[in-house]
């Protein structure tokens, strides 16, 4: 246990829940809210999962995902992300960039952690 | 006796003589020595191929039959000839100066260069010539046969004969006749290879005649007393044949393909036609001399029921005179030979130009490469054509039996082309002649001609079965072919000229009249009409005074008035001369015709400019007509042009709709995202708080404290966010009503300052001097306010100096009032500085508790209040201006 979790996200209300939701289940969660410097923190914190959010100051998650993906390092890292735009295109985009999991804001706790916990658990 | 092989030889070397002659004739006319080749001498004898072995041989049998009437044959042209002032002159300088290669090129030339025209005459012509080729195969065929003994007749049948006949006329037609291709469609050699045939049979038909009246008659008196008691002596004249025939043999004379051949397509020089009208008919009396003796002798001394058509032969044969014989058999046989020489030449001319080549140029067009070999293909197509007239010449005499007489086959003929008289005669002579009318006239005049001569001439049951003969298509009586309408009695061959050339004539005349020619037809008509009146000199344009005003008024219908004026005055400026009429330099109608050109086509300015300078045959009416015509396709055109540019104007404002469309999807789809991203933010955070306090029992008080607070604050932002929207979209749409009131500027401010600072836990200092420009403003004072809040709070979340301040000054600015919100802050980045008006535009939102619309909202209202609001960056900070309006352009809102 202890999984390492990194939070990408620039919303203080939402990084406060998150941390406390996953923070609760065990797992070590740091948070980074710049999307342009996202891609080296992965490669400097190597987490076990990313938490991604889609509107990022900088850098959109999108980009990020398909930057992380082209490393072969990260072909495999379970990627779960968040987007508060409510559009079907998003979700292609994000697919194709190679997610892990898509879900939409608002979420529901429970449905958050069950996801990172299936990844974890996929990916090991 | 002469046998026929010795016959054959005698024709062989004769024909390896006229080779010769007209191959040294051909290299003398290279060289440019040709002046005796085309002296007045022989262009005479070269008209003498209108007398074909019809009229060697069939005169003869003509005079025995019919006593004389074959004189009408000679009439005709002899009339034509002696008249050639009237018609002939003008029909060769016409055929001269329009390069007419033949009678179909000729009038479809006259008739606005009417290819249909031309086809429809050269397949008429086909159809009327091929009776008389097979006309000259029968007359060889007979004289070839008076020489074989019928005791050890072989197995060479008359029709074998024939058809060996035809083949060596062919073989020596296309030998002669396309050796080589002229640009002018001239041959020198045959030319003068016909004239010496010219020679050879009147030298043969005066020998036979003088033979006869001193050999066997003894001398004029006693041969005068043998024709009247002759039974030619007795024969009496039917005027109605007579002048039927002549008028006959004279339409003949002008419309034959072989005749226009010669006539005006070897034509060197006009002048050769006064020496022609009386050699010529001179020539045809000599042809004509012996006629009635040889007729007469032959009836006395031959058994009854001999050939008299073949009394030329026959009578020296009879007489033991072989070698006259052979003379004479060598005089017919240049009659026959010369005539299908040239018909053969005349027809496959038409037939190439006017059907072969255009089929071939057409099929080639996709190939592109039309190259040297369009020559080849020309010479190829005459050379068919030739054998392919040869062989319906073969066939026709084949299928008529061979059993009529000559003279009657060569009447059919003479019907058939005297069709083309009224389309050429009309066309040269009446300006009113049309395409349609010509066509109208030919084809009816070719119908009638094919029902009541030519398809009777194969006899009852051959074509035509004999009911129709008795009681007309399909019983109708009035269409029988020798008794048309019901007029019986009268001779079938009177019958059929008189109906077919009525018919074509009034049918040319009514078409005519009720269609109207085209531009190019109408200049042709006056080309042809009035081809006297313009000179045969080359024309320069600064030989002749053109006038300007004609040209000026020639301009105007074309160009415009407005066009064509400007035109003129700006060239009589660069003259220096006042007014607007220049000379008419070289240079000026040059630029005149290239302007008319843009207009009407260059062909047609240059024929416009051309006859008004060279003044002319066609008349300034005549132009001012196709000026007209030509201005009205013009109009018509600028029409559809003007129609055509409004719908391109159409489809482009379309595409930019299109486009403005597609972009503003675009921008809604962003906004949309914008909002949703803006909604769900806040949203997320409730959400996800409620369900920890709802699911989460072992919460500590402080921690339940935190999160109520957050989500009451998100909701609060929620709400805000709300009420900007629909704040900024009651704005944006126009909906928002002002509530106009009076009041202080500075009461305004101090008031914004107020309710933005009630937050305490800011650290701006805000600084307003009470003391500066003040006066009442008349506008929406608490919309003016909440620009004014919305600038302070700005400033309050994005001030990143240590020590925040915020300048409120007023400057009057003659045009108005300008507050200017001063901070000292970092100032926004140049590129950012329209774009923080934009909705949604956040620049360095650090709580991310903004919405990006304050500015966007700002914008909106002061464009209501008739101001604007704008940014500039200062060296300590950045600078918000909100402009206000001049009292007069507020109160106007």
């Amino acid at each position: 246990m202890g999984k390492h979790v990194l939070l990408v996200e620039d919303e203080i209300n939402i990084i406060e829940a998150i941390q406390f939701l996953l923070s609760r289940e065990g797992w070590q969660v740091d948070t980074h809210s710049d999307g342009a410097t996202a891609v080296e923190k992965v490669r400097s914190m190597r987490p076990d999962l990313v938490v991604l959010d889609y509107m990022l100051p900088g850098k959109n998650g999108i980009d990020i995902l398909t930057e992380l993906r082209a490393d072969p390092d990260f072909h495999r890292l379970p990627v779960l992300m968040l987007t508060a735009r409510g559009q079907s295109r998003d979700r292609d985009l994000a697919e194709r960039a190679g997610v892990s999991r898509f879900m939409t804001k608002p979420f529901s706790n429970t449905e958050v952690v069950t996801a990172v916990r299936d990844l974890v658990q996929l990916a090991q | 006796m002469i046998s026929v092989n010795q016959l054959v030889a005698v024709s062989l070397v004769y024909v390896a003589f006229l080779f010769a002659i007209a191959f040294f004739a051909e290299r003398a006319s290279v060289r440019g020595r040709s002046g005796w080749l085309r002296s007045p001498l022989v262009y005479t004898l070269s008209l003498s191929i209108y007398c074909t072995a019809w009229t060697f041989y069939g005169a003869v049998g003509y005079a025995a039959r019919s006593g004389m009437e074959f004189v009408t044959i000679y009439l005709g042209p002899s009339l034509v000839m002696i008249g050639w002032w009237w018609v002939l002159r003008k029909l060769v300088r016409i055929g001269r100066a329009q390069r007419a290669t033949s009678v179909a090129d000729l009038i479809s030339a006259r008739y606005g260069k009417s290819n249909l025209l031309a086809i429809v005459v050269t397949l008429m012509a086909v159809v009327g010539v091929t009776p008389y080729i097979a006309l000259q195969l029968q007359s060889v065929t007979l004289s070839v046969s008076i020489f074989s003994d019928p005791v050890q007749s072989d197995g060479l049948s008359q029709s074998t004969a024939t058809f060996w006949v035809a083949f060596g006329l062919a073989i020596f037609t296309v030998l002669f006749g396309t050796r080589n291709l002229n640009a002018n469609e001239r041959h020198d050699g045959v030319v003068i290879a016909i004239a010496v045939e010219a020679v050879v049979k009147l030298i043969a038909l005066l020998a036979v005649g003088i033979f006869v009246v001193w050999g066997i008659a003894g001398g004029i008196g006693p041969m005068m007393d043998r024709i009247d008691s002759s039974p030619i002596g007795e024969w009496s004249m039917d005027r109605s044949r007579w002048v039927a025939l002549t008028a006959l043999s004279a339409a003949a004379f002008l419309a034959l393909p072989r005749m226009f051949q010669v006539m005006v397509v070897e034509n060197e020089d006009e002048r050769h036609l006064q020496i022609a009208s009386w050699a010529f008919p001179l020539y045809l009396m000599l042809m004509s001399l012996f006629v009635v003796p040889i007729a007469v002798i032959g009836l006395d001394i031959l058994p009854a029921g001999s050939n008299p058509d073949l009394f030329v032969l026959t009578v020296p044969l009879a007489e033991g005179q072989g070698g006259l014989a052979t003379l004479s058999f060598l005089g017919g046989f240049s009659s026959a030979t010369s005539m299908v020489i040239v018909a053969t030449l005349a027809l496959s001319t038409m037939v190439s130009n006017h059907i072969v080549m255009p089929i071939w140029l057409s099929a080639q067009a996709e190939g592109a490469q039309v190259s040297g070999d369009v020559r080849n293909v020309v010479i190829l197509a005459r050379r068919a054509s030739i054998l392919m007239i040869i062989f319906f010449g073969y066939l026709y005499y084949r299928l008529s039996g061979g059993g009529a007489a000559l003279a009657a086959i060569g009447l059919i003929s003479f019907v058939g082309v005297a069709q083309f008289l009224p389309a050429m005669l009309g066309g040269i002579f009446w300006r009113g002649a049309t395409r349609w009318g010509a066509l109208a006239g030919l084809v009816v005049g070719f119908v009638v001609w094919v029902f009541c001569s030519l398809l009777p001439s194969f006899g009852p049951d051959a074509v035509l079965s004999a009911t129709v003969f008795d009681n007309g298509i399909a019983g109708m009586g009035w269409l029988r072919p020798q008794a048309l309408f019901g007029v019986e009695g009268i001779d079938p061959t009177v019958h059929a000229i008189v109906w077919s050339l009525t018919l074509n004539m009034v049918a040319f005349v009514c078409v005519s009249l009720v269609t109207f020619p085209q531009p190019l037809e109408r200049l042709q008509g006056a080309q042809f009409v009035n081809v006297f009146d313009h000179s045969t000199q080359a024309r320069g344009w600064d030989a002749a005074p053109a006038t300007s005003e004609d040209l000026m008024v020639m301009a105007q219908r074309i160009l415009g008035p407005t066009d064509a004026l400007s035109l003129f005055r700006a060239e009589a400026q660069r003259q220096g001369l006042s007014g607007h009429l220049p000379e008419p330099t070289q240079g000026f109608l040059q630029t005149l015709e290239r302007e008319l050109a843009g207009s009407v086509g260059s062909a047609t300015a240059h024929a416009m400019i051309s006859q008004l300078v060279g003044g002319a045959s066609v008349s300034v009416e005549d132009l001012m007509a196709v000026a007209d015509e030509s201005a009205q396709i013009l109009e018509y055109s600028n029409r559809l042009e003007a129609k055509s540019a409004e719908l391109s104007r159409t489809a482009r404002q379309l595409r930019e709709a299109n486009e403005k469309l597609t972009a503003l999807s675009v921008q809604k789809d962003a906004f949309l995202g914008q909002i949703s991203h803006e909604l769900r933010t806040p949203m997320t955070s409730i959400r996800s708080f409620s369900e920890i306090l709802r699911d989460t029992d072992e919460l500590e008080q402080a921690e339940k404290t935190k999160y109520a607070s957050i989500i009451h604050g998100e909701t609060i932002r929620l709400t805000r966010l709300l009420d900007d929207l629909l704040d900024l979209s009651v704005l944006e749409n126009g909906q928002v009503s002002l509530n106009l009131d009076t009041g202080n500027l500075n009461d305004v401010i101090g008031q914004a300052v107020l309710s933005a600072g009630g937050d305490r836990s800011t650290r701006l200092t805000v600084r307003h001097e009470q003391a500066q420009i003040d006066r009442p403003l008349t506008t929406d004072l608490d919309r003016l306010r909440q620009v004014f809040i919305n600038l302070i709070t700005n400033a309050q979340k994005y001030c990143d100096a240590p020590r925040p301040e915020l300048r409120i000054d007023v400057v009057d600015h003659g045009d108005g009032l300008h507050v200017v919100f001063h901070d000292n802050g970092t100032p926004i980045p140049s590129e950012s500085r329209t774009l923080i008006f934009e909705k949604f535009s956040r620049i360095n939102d650090k709580d991310g508790s903004g919405a990006g619309l304050g500015l966007a909202i700002c914008r909106e209202i002061m464009a209501r209040l008739g101001g604007d609001i704008t940014h500039e960056p200062r060296a300590d900070g950045n600078a918000f201006i909100v402009h206000l309006p001049a009292q007069a352009a507020l109160a106007a809102q």
